[in-house]
């Protein structure tokens, strides 16, 4: 058996040579964009890990350049010739993970996303605390309180973020939905986001299933995705979580797996054959699985017949390609095809729908004023087409985004595709 | 190292924010595109937005003598901006504000690192377009483009950077502003400085500022791709082509090797017996007068014996030249790294230098995929090579030396495009003689005395 890009320095320098250093990932690269310099773009951070497998370097600021990335794939669809950055920035976080450590915070978070009974117990006590922590703003809509400004430069006033359910979406889900002539069965992977901060969504998506007949099956015991420990570099943990899903998945044995989140979408379907690659067992379970993951829209349009909406809904939207979704999944088309198919929208493409908007997983924290300044021309992109909506399909988008909406007084709402769709059919009777 | 003094100095003309010291922050700025060649991590970067910071930058690299290197994007296949000693990059990437787009002159006035294509992106919205399109064009800036006199798929038709450079302003490495040229078409006031700054590669001024000339978008063009048994046929093409009187704006020549390789890769329904294919595009403001010119290129394949396909559509258009754009990225595959040369010779002996490279690759085996600018003579014999492989390596450069001699043998020169740099400044005698050497010289040290500015590249001061 070979050695993996995660165990092996060799195989890395043998991805990290593919890079010609021409430069090309500049005109795509969101931090680049931002920043200008060329430490953030992708050749940069190759140059890096190529001085870094020399020993040329190794310390707190390499880890910093390193981390600064959205990981959003941009450059990988600029790259003429073609260079697996996705591996790359991976392979690079792991072993700078392994030399250098993580902070304490991150290490406790990622130990409980491996551990989802105790995940799910404390975040289930955190919503009910989080008064004490997050001031109320609106329906739904949190903000940090004052005291918690010293954490960092992106908890300031303007901040928002969504409030935290008291009961999960898997908590009030029975496990199977069951409807009179099934075309086919879906496992739905809810994935932590819907599941905790976005119930709502989980709700029209199987709203969305029932209405086009099929029988879905959400089992309590599914993970986290493993992109948050992933990106990070803990592969080990990442695995961990894999290994848990994909024998879930082979328990279950459903038809096809959905997903309502663009990051989830993108782990099952790209990330976990790319960590298991030369583990034999699960790097065919790994492709096996893949290859029946569909986002919620792919899978309505490509794997069985959308039921047309009748009831009108009228209003102008605009739609921001999810990185995940366009860069990693290739879905791009259904999305709109799927706006496009509700009577009564009207879909305005803004400036750069495929421009990411800065989230990146925990980035927005870590690296708030380059997130924010993504997030800012972005923002303006929406506001210029007047739309009444904004509508993506990733939680993590629809968070940043409808912080930009708040904190740049954009009058548009933010929501996810399926939720529209679903209003739609929740007008038909 | 550089000293502190120099670095807060830095840091008071330029504010923290514009002044990378950290070197982690550095590692990123110790190379261009081109492979292969001697580098070293800058002591610092500096991001100027003004001539008069750019002015200061200097002067306080004559008082603490440190090497000056003005960069880009980066994106250079000759070393130009690459450093070679703990001096001091200047990055022009933040200096990029395109200061005016005259529609009744046709000019564009702009800074150093407004990027090629966003200034195209630009002069668009008036119907204009700015020629010069290397393959970098989504991210070389103007300031480099000027700097290396880059060229492009157009050249044939349309000339390269210096035929749009139309005035300047410079800062000398002895640090005083010089403005030259201006927005009239007619100007012969002192020398040529526009042909002496253009392609200078960074050695003999700075770049602050630049007048553009634009020309009105073509409003027509029609595209073809035709196939050949032998090299010869091509070649007679490319020739008949120019003797019809037809001046494409794109000709571009792609050998089987190539072929092969990307027909595998991208599956675009490419013969891959054929010896080579061109790609040709006619484009001009009279529909009549494109559809002529195409009528007359499809009777000059028909008579050399090739097998054509002409594009009806944009997105026919948009297929045939999937093959062209494949060329790169299919030959990146085969093996892990690709060296591309530029090497040009006239159009009438490009079968000849086509033939030549293949008895290279033949003699050192080494796998060598050419395609190339066939209307200008500009070919890039792309050799792809594995790094780690340390006798392939050792072929490589032998194959390279004879490349360069092939072409200068029929007639040609060691760069169309790319620059001499560092990269191709040993073969400089081979094509200048002596003489020129000293000419180069004598210029490098008349305007920098102090061999401050891009020190190493372009002039073989130690010949």
């Amino acid at each position: 058996m070979g050695k993996s890009i995660f165990e092996n320095d060799e195989v890395l320098k043998r991805e990290l040579i593919r890079c010609m250093k021409c430069g090309n990932c500049m005109a795509v690269c969101p931090v680049y964009g931002a920043e200008v310099k060329e430490s953030a773009v992708a050749r940069g951070k190759i140059a890096l890990g190529e001085a870094y497998l020399e020993g040329k370097i190794r310390d707190k600021d390499l880890m910093n350049l390193i981390y600064n990335c959205l990981v959003c794939k941009s450059c990988m669809l600029a790259c003429p010739t073609g260079v697996k950055y996705d591996k790359i920035i991976l392979a690079l976080r792991h072993k700078l993970a392994k030399d250098l450590g993580k902070p304490w915070i991150k290490k406790l978070a990622f130990w409980s996303l491996t551990h989802p009974s105790l995940f799910d117990k404390g975040l289930k006590a955190f919503s009910k605390m989080q008064g004490f922590f997050l001031e109320k703003r609106g329906p739904k809509l949190r903000a940090p309180r004052a005291f918690l400004r010293t954490l960092g430069k992106r908890f300031d006033e303007s901040f928002v973020l969504p409030e935290f359910a008291s009961k999960s979406f898997r908590d009030i889900t029975p496990e199977v939905i069951e409807v009179p002539n099934p075309q086919s069965t879906a496992l739905f992977f809810t994935g932590c986001s819907i599941n905790y901060l976005y119930p709502e969504i989980g709700g029209d998506i199987l709203l969305v299933l029932k209405k086009n007949e099929i029988k879905t099956l959400i089992p309590k015991e599914q993970n986290c995705c493993g992109m948050p420990v992933m990106v990070h570099g803990d592969i080990e943990k990442a695995k961990e979580l894999a290994k848990k899903n994909l024998d879930l998945f082979e328990r279950i044995n459903p038809e096809y797996i959905i997903t309502g989140c663009a990051s989830c979408g993108s782990a099952l379907k790209h990330e976990y054959p790319l960590i298991f690659e030369v583990d034999q067992e699960y790097e065919t379970k790994a492709k096996k699985w893949a290859e029946k993951v569909y986002d919620i829209t792919s899978f309505l349009l490509k794997v069985i017949k959308l039921k047309k909406p009748k009831a009108e809904l009228k209003l102008k939207v605009t739609y921001h390609d999810p990185c995940h979704l366009k860069k990693a999944m290739k879905v791009w088309v259904e999305p709109r095809e799927i706006l496009k198919a509700i009577p009564g929208v009207e879909l305005v493409e803004m400036k750069k729908p495929d421009a990411c908007c800065g989230s990146g997983g925990s980035y927005h924290l870590a690296y708030a004023d380059t997130s924010l300044k993504i997030l800012q021309s972005k923002m303006e992109d929406v506001k210029n087409t007047r739309a009444e909506v904004v509508a993506t399909e990733c939680p993590a988008c629809m968070m940043q985004l409808g912080e930009g909406t708040q904190r740049y007084k954009v009058n548009a709402k933010v929501k996810h595709v399926i939720s529209l769709l679903a209003e739609a059919y929740r007008r038909e009777s | 190292m550089l000293s502190n003094a120099f670095i807060n100095a830095c840091v008071s003309l330029l504010g923290e924010k514009n002044v990378l010291t950290k070197e982690a922050e550095l590692i990123p700025y110790s190379y261009d595109a081109t492979p292969g060649i001697p580098r070293e991590i800058p002591g610092a970067v500096v991001f100027p937005e003004t001539t008069e910071q750019v002015q200061g930058i200097v002067k306080l690299c004559r008082e603490y003598k440190v090497p000056i290197y003005p960069r880009g994007a980066g994106t250079c296949l000759s070393g130009g901006p690459v450093p070679l000693s703990k001096g001091v990059v200047i990055s022009f990437q933040r200096m990029n504000k395109i200061l005016e787009i005259d529609t009744d002159n046709l000019t564009a006035t702009v800074q150093p690192g407004v990027v090629v294509a966003t200034l195209n992106a630009e002069v668009a919205k008036y119907g204009l377009i700015y020629p010069p399109d290397p393959g970098s064009m989504s991210v070389a800036t103007i300031g480099g483009t000027v700097a290396e006199n880059a060229g492009g798929l157009r050249g044939l038709k349309y000339g390269v950077t210096k035929h749009y450079v139309m005035g300047m302003e410079v800062v000398l490495p002895t640090g005083e502003v010089f403005r030259f040229g201006g927005k009239t078409v007619k100007n012969v006031t002192a020398y040529d400085f526009t042909g002496l700054f253009v392609g200078s590669e960074g050695t003999l001024g700075i770049i602050t500022e630049v007048i553009l000339k634009l020309i009105p978008a073509p409003k027509y063009r029609k595209s073809m791709i035709a196939f050949f048994d032998t090299l010869e046929d091509a070649g007679q093409t490319v020739t008949d082509i120019i003797r019809a009187h037809v001046i494409p704006a794109t000709l571009e020549i792609m050998d089987n090797m190539t072929i092969r390789t990307v027909e595998n890769f991208a599956k675009v329904g490419l013969p891959t017996d054929a010896a080579a294919l061109l790609l040709i595009e006619v484009d001009g403001n009279g529909k009549d007068g494109v559809e002529e010119e195409a009528k007359k290129v499809v009777e000059v394949i028909q008579k050399n014996r090739g097998k054509y396909k002409v594009a009806e559509t944009d997105q026919e258009r948009d297929n045939l030249w999937a093959a062209r754009r494949a060329a790169l990225p299919a030959l990146a595959q085969v093996k892990p790294a690709t060296v591309l040369e530029d090497a040009t010779v006239p159009r009438t002996k490009i079968v000849d230098m086509l033939r030549a490279i293949q008895e290279i690759a033949k003699k050192y085996n080494l796998t060598i995929g050419t395609f190339g600018h066939a209307g200008d003579g500009n070919l890039h014999p792309t050799i792809l090579v594995d790094p780690m492989d340390k006798d392939e390596m050792a072929r490589l450069d032998k194959a390279i030396d004879e490349i360069f001699d092939a072409a200068l043998k029929l007639g040609g020169t060691l760069s169309g495009e790319h620059g001499i740099g560092v990269a191709k400044k040993k073969y400089l005698k081979n094509e200048l003689g002596s003489s020129g050497i000293e000419v180069m010289k004598r210029l490098k040290k008349a305007l920098d005395p102090d061999n401050i500015l891009n020190p190493g590249k372009l002039v073989p001061m130690e010949d």
